[in-house]
């Protein structure tokens, strides 16, 4: 699709939003759209307002004006738990695990829900663990012992316990190194695979190229530019306009 | 001239021939501490995973009694009677955090403080409207003395320690396992990223209030048969399991009990010498110690 | 504009004034003795407002200082012949100056929860103290004693009479609410306020939070005991009573009600409280429990109305 998909196709979709952090007019109008199993990135330099777009997604913030929109139905305004039971996952900038709970409870969060039975839940542990075999050694350690790769690891296997169909993914590679960088990589295009959406927000521009299908950029709390990430180039001006020093 | 020998002597003298209040003294002294720290407990869990100074506590704990005296005056059962009680009160205390506490969240402390003491003066003189200004009687399931030593001593305070213990130790293990053990302690680390996780917190909030409503109750209901149950029965006992909580140190369940049973032990002994009024000061006193020299509480690590 | 809003607040001042001093010769006995327990209650809810409202410290403590501002009142009155008013005032305050520095001393170090909790248990203590030490206090009888003439006992003396009683305490009541309001409008007033939005930056600012709290304190004891005083002159006794920590209690609620922050707030919420109990034991009688709608009413206004029924005028009456 070389269209963002309307408000209506898409899985999720904000509308004009606006957005107060406190006092701050953070969000300015954003709008944009993300399709069911698509990766989408957003990308934008520092406080242009990305996580904040998706907190508000989220739900852990209130926007005071525009439309949040999942499957076509409007969601503004609902609380964080419900947002996330409706199947939207977010994992926050500073991955913001447990640490006092240990690996398995972590995962436990998101794994004990309505109508999940035993069988589908060991299920998607052994699959969570021959996925991420580091989290299955340390299952029964406290989550803050974990380094920082394995607590990023964590926090979005913690997300996908939710079964969501869509992942909102806050700066993940931010502090890794690059070999954890790659597997967030990995990680992104095995989800893709499987269908679930994401809306990636990085500032890591070949990573996001790469990973993406399409790519909003963001300025001053609006979103600026939208293209398609196989027609952009590392060397493309509009990368250097909002993301540049 | 007067030797430590002679100091020693005296002392020991002293202890021998009083020995057998001392002992009584001392297991009194556990007993009360037990109860003192289910009400504490209750008292310690809202506040540390709500951040709520629960100044109706006591209250809770005063209607948990009387619902047992009516129930079992009703059914003839103290243990259906404790049952029920625990289960009317969690409910009620529910019902009075979604009410009442829910739309305050977010909001200065300062609010919750007093409403919280808008609802003790409102309960307590239901109570009084209701039930009287005589105290009544709540009879206790096993009576009889046992043989502790050399003396007898009523089984049901034996009995009461002993179901305290249990209470607390069933909160232990509910917060250590489970699914909803594990929904309380993520909210409390982390309440915004609990409900990106679909935890639902406001519901978490309403049922840490219940148990703690409950845990009110069933002390009310297993003291009930050693004290006269009346309307102004919770304002003492909650005064006591707030010096507690400081001096355990605010959040802290193992201090808390560690220092229910101190301070009780403490005014057990003290009673020894002056009279129960007076040996309230103890408690007092250890509070002002603890605010002088350790204010994060007397049980706590030393604080980095 | 400040002017004219600090001309529009004299005018008012004035006219309340005048009505509460001609009050007393046009209400019958039992209101006028109503009206002056008001202005006696208001006087403790004010001077726990400079706490609440303006430093943004809840104590339950007051009636520990107004306790002891009675007792030592009454400490005045029964050992010196004859009765001295203005002793009576000295050694009230001074017993709320002890005490207010016995609670100052403790729980300042203390952030909002704890301060809350300690002030009560403080002023429990001194409940139990002064309920126990029946040789002193008189224990749960209390004490009992006659009220002094106004004026210098030697040089003139008259006594009261119930209009004079209720200008005295009027006179009592409005030079403190005019210092409060001196010293909420100073400098000093503006570091407490400073401190109730935000102590952290206060301190960081680099003024020593502990010491202005600790003053705030004292002068709260201090006004709480002159209102201890002139319930003692009023009414002819002391009781521990009035130390038990529901006379805090109420105190509070007269602030929330009233509107905190305001000073004036509370007065007009003691007013409310007092006027609504005596409605309800008119309508429904001596028997019906009046707290309990009371008290509902007051959770409503936590809920609803944070802002207590003078809130909505809080900065006018702050110029």
């Amino acid at each position: 699709m070389s269209l963002p998909p309307t408000a209506a196709e898409a899985l999720v979709a904000v509308e004009d939003l606006h957005t107060f952090y406190g006092k701050s007019h953070v969000l300015h109008g954003v709008s944009l759209s993300v399709g069911r199993g698509e990766v989408v990135g957003l990308l934008g330099r520092n406080g242009v307002g990305k996580s904040t777009t998706l907190k508000t997604i989220m739900g852990l913030l209130g926007p005071s004006r525009g439309k949040v929109l999942f499957e076509g139905q409007a969601i503004t305004g609902l609380p964080a738990h419900k947002v996330a039971r409706m199947g939207i996952a977010y994992v926050p900038e500073d991955r913001r695990i447990f640490k006092l709970l240990t690996v398995m409870e972590n995962l436990r969060t998101g794994l004990d829900r309505h109508g999940v039975t035993e069988a589908r839940k060991q299920e998607l542990l052994d699959k969570l663990f021959a996925f991420f075999p580091r989290l299955a050694e340390r299952r029964s350690q406290a989550g803050g012992t974990l380094s920082g790769g394995e607590q990023q690891m964590l926090a979005i296997a913690r997300a996908m316990m939710l079964e969501p169909k869509i992942i909102l993914l806050d700066e993940p590679t931010e502090g890794l190194m690059p070999r954890m960088v790659s597997q967030i990589k990995e990680i992104v295009e095995v989800l893709h695979r499987d269908g679930v959406a994401i809306l990636l927000v990085e500032q890591n521009v070949p990573l996001t190229l790469e990973a993406s299908q399409r790519v909003y950029f963001m300025e001053k709390g609006q979103v600026r530019h939208h293209a398609l990430a196989s027609e952009l180039k590392l060397d493309d001006p509009v990368i250097h306009q909002y993301l540049g020093v | 001239m007067f030797t430590m020998g002679d100091a020693i002597g005296s002392v020991w003298g002293w202890l021998a021939t009083h020995g057998d209040i001392i002992i009584i003294q001392t297991v009194n002294g556990i007993v009360t501490g037990m109860i003192l720290a289910l009400i504490a407990s209750g008292l310690t869990l809202i506040f540390g995973i709500m951040d709520v100074v629960n100044f109706a506590h006591g209250e809770l704990f005063m209607l948990g009694a009387y619902v047992g005296v009516v129930v079992l005056t009703a059914s003839g059962s103290f243990w259906l009677a404790l049952v029920v009680s625990t289960l009317v009160v969690a409910l009620i205390g529910a019902a009075l955090q979604i009410t009442t506490l829910r739309p305050l969240i977010g909001r200065d402390p300062l609010n919750t403080i007093l409403a919280t003491f808008g609802i003790s003066l409102v309960l307590q003189n239901y109570a009084l409207w209701q039930f009287g200004p005589v105290p009544r009687k709540l009879d206790e399931p096993i009576t009889g003395q046992f043989v502790l030593f050399y003396l007898a001593y009523p089984w049901y305070r034996l009995l009461i320690a002993l179901l305290s213990g249990a209470i607390i130790g069933g909160l232990y293990l509910f917060l250590k396992h489970g699914t909803y053990g594990i929904w309380i302690r993520a909210t409390t680390q982390d309440r915004v990223m609990a409900q990106a996780m679909g935890i639902p917190v406001p519901w978490v909030y309403t049922g840490v209030f219940a148990i703690g409503a409950g845990m009110a109750a069933a002390s009310g209901v297993l003291f009930g048969p050693l004290i006269g149950i009346n309307h102004a029965m919770g304002l003492d006992w909650v005064l006591k399991a707030f010096i507690v909580v400081v001096v355990g140190g605010m959040g802290n369940l193992g201090g808390s009990i560690a220092a229910s049973i101190f301070v009780s032990l403490l005014e057990a002994y003290a009673s020894i010498v002056v009279s129960p009024a007076q040996a309230a000061i103890v408690s007092f006193v250890v509070l002002i110690l603890t605010l002088l020299f350790r204010p994060t509480g007397l049980f706590v690590p030393t604080p980095k | 504009m400040s002017k004219r809003s600090n001309k529009s607040f004299w005018i008012a001042f004035w006219l309340v004034s005048a009505a509460l001093i001609i009050a007393p010769l046009v209400l019958p006995e039992f209101w006028r003795r109503f009206l002056t327990e008001i202005l006696i209650w208001g006087l403790l809810a004010m001077s726990s407002d400079l706490l609440i409202g303006y430093t943004g410290m809840v104590s339950f403590g007051h009636s520990a200082f107004f306790g002891l501002g009675m007792y030592g009142a009454a400490a005045a009155l029964l050992t010196v012949k004859p009765a001295n008013l203005w002793l009576a005032i000295l050694y009230g305050l001074c017993g709320s100056a002890v005490v207010a520095g016995f609670v100052a001393f403790f729980a300042t170090r203390l952030r909002d929860i704890y301060f809350a909790i300690t002030t009560l248990i403080f002023s429990q203590i001194f409940y139990v103290i002064i309920f126990t030490w029946t040789e002193v206090t008189g224990g749960e009888n209390g004490l009992n004693f006659t009220r002094p003439q106004l004026g210098i006992p030697g040089i003139y003396t008259v006594a009261f009479t119930p209009e004079l009683l209720h200008w005295f305490v009027l006179a009592v009541v409005t030079a403190s609410y005019l210092i409060l309001r001196r010293i909420t409008h100073s400098p000093f007033g503006m570091v407490l306020q400073s401190i109730r939005e935000n102590e952290a930056r206060t301190r960081a600012i680099g003024y020593p939070v502990e010491r202005y709290k600790i003053v705030a304190v004292m002068l709260s004891g201090l006004f709480a005991g002159l209102a201890g005083v002139l319930y003692a002159v009023q009414n002819r006794f002391a009781a521990p009573d009035f130390v038990y920590f529901v006379v805090s209690g109420e105190a509070v609620i007269y602030n929330v009600m009233g509107g905190i922050g305001t000073l004036v707030g509370p007065i007009v919420g003691a007013g409310f409280f007092l006027g609504l109990r005596e409605l309800s034991a008119r309508i429904f009688g001596d028997q019906f429990p009046y707290l309990i709608p009371v008290g509902v009413i007051f959770i409503a206004m936590v809920i609803f109305l944070p802002q207590g029924l003078l809130g909505f005028a809080r900065r006018w009456l702050n110029r």
